[in-house]
């Protein structure tokens, strides 16, 4: 297992490691699952306030899904860990966190200096995506 | 015209910063050429065959005179002297240097442009009807809508890395200049029987290597629901797109697998879903937009009247102006297709004399056209003579939009590391061959596309007379297509039989023109021969 590089939230890391979602539907008692980008996100949906991590794997940084895997679970209530794991690159840091992640675990570690300019790179958004941050149009129309 | 304030200024700005850091991480090292490649694509960054290429996006392809200008002065700093219109309304810079790129884009910053999303796989500039705000036929002006999607694309989260790339289009009037339905979402603005404004949305059309023409999937989404009905489009696409092949990745291949309903079933369950999510910018954000685009300030009782005695002047009137909705004004094409040349190349000066016509005579308006012409939106009557004077001083002057002499054509194998066989040469032969003015008179409107490979930037498909470059065992050679249409009768154009050689194609154009002049009747255009008459005679003329 990749250590986690960054993390925002100030609860300790869930101890269980995380099975695959089938491996998950099998069982009455994990708290940590991890998604593959084909795995539908929704078929969490019922379990969701007993899981204390979900890990959101992406084999390639260009493969998107996971992007949307997260905001189903964030949309759906989910307010435990939501950790990116696999190819995460320091061009995606921001995106993912609009997105709802607030852990990340990268194969490769990252540059800290790069990576916390990109976390900090954008002081506006142009839209709303339930992470809290005020879109632009919010702004204007405040 | 749209006008950037803090925040749209702050985005842009911003993106120069990232950009730049991005590319002193790939020449320091940090980031290999393959890590690099999808970061520097969605910033419009190509590398060619040649060289690095820039893409410069105009959002709804609308300009005003100092971008125009300043695009002039970038194909001086920058390129070898002048710069490429494309069908997307965009410019391209074929030329430029790596590590230049980021000054490019704090130039463009300065006049409120950008290259942001002009390539990869996420939603692209979006295009619209190059009339727009000046069409006698339009409902609304459809660009403030293509502005409020223009910025919750930017930077999307979610929408970045999508299966493949993602081209809206959007318009307002019945007649579809902007070949609507070959987008991957294609929205058209209505009213309905209660006078109430909706858009009218069709998902799943494209060209590429297999072209069709996108299903309409809702009648009317109200104008306060707009972002989020194209957010559940999008999630739908990037959870459900394929993934496994690069050809079959487009939106349409999805829509076509799955089903136009199953699709639409699927949209309308996510779409449900993200209504709960306040995700929806509010009516005021649309309406502040809409203020932005406010007709000009027409003279009122301008002379309607032109005088024609000036045959030159006439038949360029005749082919490449449109009716203004404003009594005394008149909507201008400048062809960028002289015989001979480069289809949507300028010159650094032509572009900067472009501008200064445009402030002069047009409101300070330009747009680019999808057929890679430039058009002068709002002229008074009184100074066309004038404006037509001065651009055939400059060779801008040329009679003959959407006539054989007005192709579309890619970059081809010249410039393209994707293309499998020259388009431009192509191009310079028929418009050649074509040239004179009693020529194009004779066929009237004839609209020719030819793309160097199966990609279709040429919109081979949609041509009249399509062509298509393939590469055989090591020999460029052309397939030729016939009846395909863009407009509001869109249809996908026929292969005839077996391609020819460069020669031979043009040969084979000059054919299907002499079968269709043969077997015209009374005013019909060549698409409409064809449709009548069919493929049969057209087949016997050019193989027996």
């Amino acid at each position: 297992m990749t250590d986690v590089q960054f993390r925002f939230r100030d609860d300790e890391e869930a101890g269980d490691p995380a099975v695959t979602v089938d491996a998950f539907l099998d069982q009455t008692n994990a708290t940590a699952v991890r998604i593959e980008p084909g795995d539908d996100a929704r078929d969490l949906l019922p379990y969701l306030d007993r899981l204390q991590l979900i890990e959101v794997n992406f084999p390639a940084w260009t493969d998107g899904r996971g992007y949307s895997s997260a905001r189903v679970l964030r949309e759906a209530g989910y307010v435990g860990e939501l950790r990116a794991v696999g190819d995460v690159v320091i061009d995606m840091l921001s995106h993912l966190r609009r997105c709802g992640f607030d852990a990340f675990a990268p194969e490769h570690g990252l540059n800290e200096a790069d990576a916390h300019a990109a976390f900090q790179r954008w002081d506006n958004v142009y839209q709303a995506t339930g992470d809290g941050r005020q879109a632009i149009w919010a702004k204007r129309h405040g | 015209m749209y006008k950037y304030d803090q925040y749209d200024q702050q985005m842009v700005d911003t993106r120069v910063a990232e950009f730049r850091d991005q590319v002193r991480r790939r020449i320091d090292g940090s980031l290999t050429e393959d890590q690099f490649r999808p970061l520097r694509l969605q910033n419009g960054l190509y590398l060619q065959l040649h060289a690095y290429m820039l893409r410069v996006a105009i959002p709804y392809g609308t300009l005003n005179s100092r971008q125009m200008t300043l695009l002039g002065d970038i194909a001086d700093k920058y390129d070898r002297g002048y710069g490429h219109f494309t069908t997307r309304q965009n410019i391209q810079y074929n030329w430029v240097k790596l590590e230049e790129t980021p000054d490019i884009l704090a130039d463009l910053a300065s006049v409120e442009m950008h290259a942001i999303q002009t390539s990869g796989n996420c939603i692209r500039n979006i295009s619209s009807d190059q009339y727009a705000g000046a069409a006698a036929d339009e409902i609304v002006d459809p660009r403030p809508y293509a502005e409020l999607l223009r910025q919750w694309s930017s930077f999307h989260p979610e929408f970045l890395t999508l299966p493949r790339k993602f081209k809206i289009a959007v318009i307002a009037s019945e007649t579809d200049r902007a070949a609507m339905k070959l987008h991957d979402i294609g929205i058209q603005m209505v009213k309905n029987d209660k006078g109430e404004i909706g858009a009218r949305f069709f998902v799943g059309g494209g060209m590429g290597r297999t072209p069709m023409i996108g299903p309409m999937i809702r009648d009317l989404v109200p104008l306060d629901q707009l972002i989020t009905y194209s957010e559940a489009c999008l999630r739908v696409y990037n959870r459900y797109g394929r993934r496994d092949n690069k050809y079959k990745a487009r939106i349409k291949i999805l829509v076509h697998e799955l089903g136009k309903e199953e699709y639409t079933r699927q949209v309308e369950e996510e779409f449900a879903h993200l209504l709960t999510q306040d995700i929806e910018p509010p009516l005021a954000e649309l309406e502040r937009i809409k203020a932005m685009f406010v007709d000009p300030p027409f003279e009122a009782g301008a002379n309607d009247d032109l005088d024609l005695s000036d045959p030159d002047f006439r038949l360029w009137v005749e082919r490449n102006c449109a009716d203004h909705k404003a009594p005394g004004y008149i909507v201008a094409t400048v062809s960028l297709k002289p015989v001979g040349g480069i289809p949507g190349d300028a010159s650094a000066d032509q572009i900067r004399l472009m501008a200064q016509l445009a402030k002069d005579c047009s409101f300070d308006e330009l747009r680019v056209t999808h057929a890679q012409n430039i058009v002068f939106p709002h002229v008074k009557k009184a100074d066309l003579y004038k404006v037509w004077q001065t651009l055939d001083e400059a060779g801008l002057g040329t009679a003959n939009l959407d006539t054989v002499g007005d192709i579309i054509a890619c970059p081809g194998l010249d410039y393209c590391s994707l293309a499998n066989a020259r388009s431009i040469p192509v191009a310079q032969k028929i418009s050649e061959r074509f040239g004179s003015a009693e020529k194009q008179a004779e066929i009237g409107e004839l609209k020719l596309k030819i793309s160097g490979c199966i990609n279709a930037c040429g919109h081979h498909h949609a041509g009249h007379i399509g062509i298509l470059g393939v590469d055989k065992k090591g020999v460029e050679n052309y397939q030729l297509l016939l009846g395909g249409s863009e407009g509001a009768d869109t249809s996908l154009g026929q292969i005839t039989g077996p391609g020819f050689d460069e020669d031979g194609i043009v040969a084979a154009v000059e054919t299907a023109i002499n079968v269709y002049l043969r077997e015209r009747k009374n005013g019909e255009r060549f698409l409409d021969t064809y449709r009548r008459v069919g493929m049969a005679p057209f087949k016997e003329a050019l193989y027996d």
